[in-house]
C-alpha cells in the first residue's frame, strides 16, 4: 500500500488525463480533472486491491462514467495496465473509451448511464456482508447525478442495512452538463440530504488527498451506517482557464491550451 | 405459477448456497414456500425496481445467483436499463420473475397489465428470455435455467393450479412443444393463454377444422427449427399471445417466415391498443383482444376461407 501511496499521485493522474485527453482530441476533460484527487486518494491508499482479479479486493464503480479517464490513469499508475493500452483512449475499437467497460483489467463495473452505480456498489457490498467478508465498496458519484431518484433507492436501502462496508463520494463540483447545479436542481447542502437519508456524512476538500485519506481510513466498516463524503470540487481543477468552465465537459484543447494546461499542472 | 416459482427457487436454494431471492415489495404469500425456509436469502428491497436490479448485479458479480421478483410491467419496464447495463451488459447470472403478464391484472387496470415485456426483454442479446405455460412448466423452467450463467427473464403467470392439457410440465430451452398435431391451421402460441388455445383447438375441432397448437416457452433462444418445421406444413399460422402484438411472438414467426421464405400466411393475434382505459375481468379484455379461446376459433375458421382453395 506504501509503495501505491507513492505511485498514484493526482499530478500524475492529471498529467495523464491531458495527455491523453490531447492526443484522443476528444472533451471530459473537467471531470477527469474534478475527480483526479479522489481517485489517487482511493487508488494511492484507501483501496485493498492485491490485484484486479483477487475475488476478496475491494470494490470500485465510478458511477459518472464520463470521468473514466482519470480512472485509467490511475490503473495504469498501480502498474494495471500499459501506457501503450492507455494510449489508446478513444482509439477505434478500444476497450479505453469514454465511459469505463468492466472487460478492461481493473474496471469492477461498466458506467456511464448516470444513477445505476450506487445500486451496482451497494449490492457489493450486501454481497460482503452475506459472505461475511471484509471486503468494502466504494463509489463515486458526481453531485448533479445526484438529481436521479434512483441514486436515493439506493441510499434508503443501504442505510437501512446499516451497510457499513459501503462508502459514497459525491464528487461536489456543482457543475451539471447544461450549467450550474444551483440554476438547475439545487441540493442545498447535500451533507444534511444524505444525513437525513441516514448516511454517516462529512463534508470534505475533495482536492486534500491526505485529508481524504485520513477521513477513508478513519471510518468504521464493521457497523454503523453506510459513509457519504461530499467531497467539495472544482470542476477542471488544476488548469486555470478550465476551472468551473462547462465548456471543458465538452471540448478537446488545442495546442497552445495543452501546452497552457499541461505547464500549470507540472508547475503544481 | 408464483408459487411454483418460489418453491423451485426454494429447491435450489437448497443445494445452492449462492441463491437468493429479492423482491420489490410484492408476493403476499405467494413467496412464503421460500421467505419461511430462507428467511436470510429474501431481502425485500422495497418499492424500489431499478435499486433491486442493481444491487442484484453487484451480488452476482460478487458470486451471489440473485432472483429477483416483481410484477411484469414493473420487472421489466421499471428496470430495464438496469437489466440491459446490468445483468445484460456484464452476462451476470441475475434472475428477473415478472408475475401476471398480459391481462392477469385485469381489474387493476393498464398500469398493471404486462404488454410489452416479452418484447423489449427479447430485444436483449444474451438475455434467455422465458414464458412458462403453467405452473409445473415454470417449475422446470427454473429448474432448467439454473446453471445459465447469464441472465434470465421470466414471465410468470398468476394461477397456480392451471395445467395445460398435453403440456405434463416440459420445458427445454430453444425447443417448441407440440401439444397437439393438427393439418388444417398451426396456433402457436406463449404462456400461460397456451390453455384458451387448447380450449380454441378443442372448439375448432367440432366445426371440423383441425388445429396443431405449437408451444413457444422459450422465446430466446427462440426455436427456430420447430417453428420453421411446424410453420412449412401449414398454410395457415395464427400466433396467440398476451402482449402487445408487436415484437415478442408474433414478430418471431414473421421472422422465421420471412427468413426462411416459408409459404405460410400469419395473423397476428394479440393486443392492438393501450387500454382504452378499461379495467376489468382478466377473461373479457382477452376478447376484446381477440385472445379468448372464442376469438381464436372465430378467427382461424375466417382466414382459413380466405385461403385459396388448394389444387389437387
Amino acid at each position: 500500500m506504501a509503495q501505491a501511496a507513492r505511485s498514484v499521485s493526482s499530478k500524475e493522474i492529471r498529467r495523464l488525463v491531458l495527455e491523453e485527453a490531447k492526443r484522443a482530441g476528444v472533451g471530459h476533460i473537467g471531470s477527469g480533472l474534478s475527480v483526479a484527487d479522489l481517485v489517487a486518494a482511493l487508488y494511492g491508499g484507501v483501496l485493498r486491491i492485491e490485484s484486479p482479479d483477487d475475488p476478496e479486493r475491494d470494490r470500485f464503480v465510478l458511477s459518472n462514467g464520463h470521468a473514466a479517464l482519470a480512472l485509467y490513469s490511475a490503473l495504469h499508475l498501480r502498474g494495471w495496465i500499459s501506457r501503450e493500452q492507455l494510449a489508446t483512449y478513444c482509439a477505434p475499437e478500444t476497450l479505453l473509451g469514454v465511459h469505463p467497460e468492466h472487460e478492461l483489467t481493473g474496471v469492477d463495473f461498466s458506467t456511464g448511464s448516470l444513477g445505476q452505480g450506487i445500486s451496482m456498489a451497494a449490492g457489493a457490498a450486501l454481497a460482503a456482508r452475506l459472505q461475511g467478508s471484509p471486503r468494502r465498496a466504494f463509489a463515486i458519484v458526481s453531485d448533479a447525478e445526484c438529481d436521479e431518484g434512483s441514486v436515493w433507492e439506493a441510499a434508503m436501502f443501504a442505510a437501512q442495512r446499516r451497510l457499513s462496508n459501503l462508502v459514497v463520494i459525491v464528487d461536489r463540483n456543482h457543475q451539471q452538463a447544461l450549467g450550474y447545479t444551483r440554476d438547475v436542481i439545487d441540493h442545498g447542502a447535500l451533507v444534511d440530504r444524505w444525513r437525513a437519508f441516514g448516511w454517516d456524512a462529512h463534508d470534505t476538500d475533495g482536492h486534500d488527498v491526505a485529508g481524504l485519506q485520513g477521513l477513508l481510513n478513519g471510518f468504521d466498516y464493521a457497523a454503523g451506517p453506510p459513509h457519504a463524503v461530499i467531497a467539495q470540487t472544482t470542476f477542471g481543477r488544476g488548469v486555470s482557464f478550465m476551472e468551473s468552465r462547462i465548456e471543458w465537459h465538452y471540448l478537446p484543447m488545442n495546442e497552445e491550451q495543452y501546452a497552457l494546461a499541461r505547464a500549470e499542472v507540472m508547475a503544481s | 405459477m408464483r408459487k411454483a416459482f418460489a418453491e423451485a427457487v426454494a429447491a435450489l436454494a437448497e443445494s445452492d448456497p449462492r441463491v437468493l431471492l429479492l423482491t420489490a415489495d410484492l408476493g403476499f404469500m405467494a413467496l412464503d414456500p421460500f421467505s419461511d425456509r430462507f428467511p436470510d436469502r429474501f431481502i425485500n428491497v422495497g418499492v424500489a425496481e431499478q435499486n433491486m436490479v442493481g444491487m442484484a448485479t453487484g451480488l452476482a458479480e460478487a458470486g451471489f445467483i440473485p432472483y429477483v421478483y416483481s410484477i411484469a410491467t414493473f420487472a421489466s419496464l421499471r428496470a430495464y436499463e438496469f437489466i440491459r447495463n446490468g445483468p445484460v451488459r456484464h452476462g451476470l447470472p441475475v434472475r428477473i420473475a415478472g408475475v401476471g403478464g398480459g391481462f392477469e391484472y385485469g381489474a387493476a387496470g393498464f398500469s398493471h397489465h404486462g404488454l410489452e415485456d416479452l418484447g423489449v426483454m427479447r430485444l436483449q442479446p444474451g438475455l434467455t428470455v422465458v414464458a412458462p405455460a403453467d405452473p409445473a412448466q415454470a417449475r422446470e423452467a427454473v429448474l432448467r435455467t439454473a446453471v445459465l450463467p447469464g441472465p434470465v427473464y421470466f414471465r410468470l403467470g398468476k394461477d397456480d393450479r392451471a395445467v395445460v392439457p398435453g403440456l405434463g410440465g416440459r420445458f427445454e430451452l430453444g425447443r417448441a412443444v407440440t401439444l397437439r398435431q393438427g393439418s388444417d391451421v398451426l396456433l402457436v402460441t406463449i404462456g400461460a393463454i397456451a390453455s384458451e388455445v387448447v380450449t380454441a383447438a378443442e372448439e375448432l375441432t367440432s366445426r371440423g377444422v383441425s388445429a396443431t397448437v405449437l408451444l413457444v416457452s422459450s422465446l430466446n433462444p427462440a426455436p427456430v427449427g420447430d417453428l420453421a418445421q411446424a410453420l412449412a406444413s401449414h398454410r395457415l399460422a395464427l400466433t396467440v399471445e398476451a402482449h402487445q402484438v408487436t415484437g415478442a411472438l408474433g414478430s418471431l414467426v414473421a421472422e422465421v417466415i420471412a427468413e426462411g421464405g416459408i409459404g405460410c400466411r400469419l395473423v397476428r393475434c394479440g393486443v392492438r391498443e393501450s387500454g382504452a382505459g378499461l379495467s376489468g375481468g382478466q377473461r373479457e379484455l382477452e376478447a376484446r383482444s381477440g385472445i379468448s379461446a372464442g376469438a381464436i376459433a372465430g378467427t382461424a375458421v375466417e382466414q382459413l376461407a380466405r385461403l385459396a382453395p388448394v389444387v389437387r
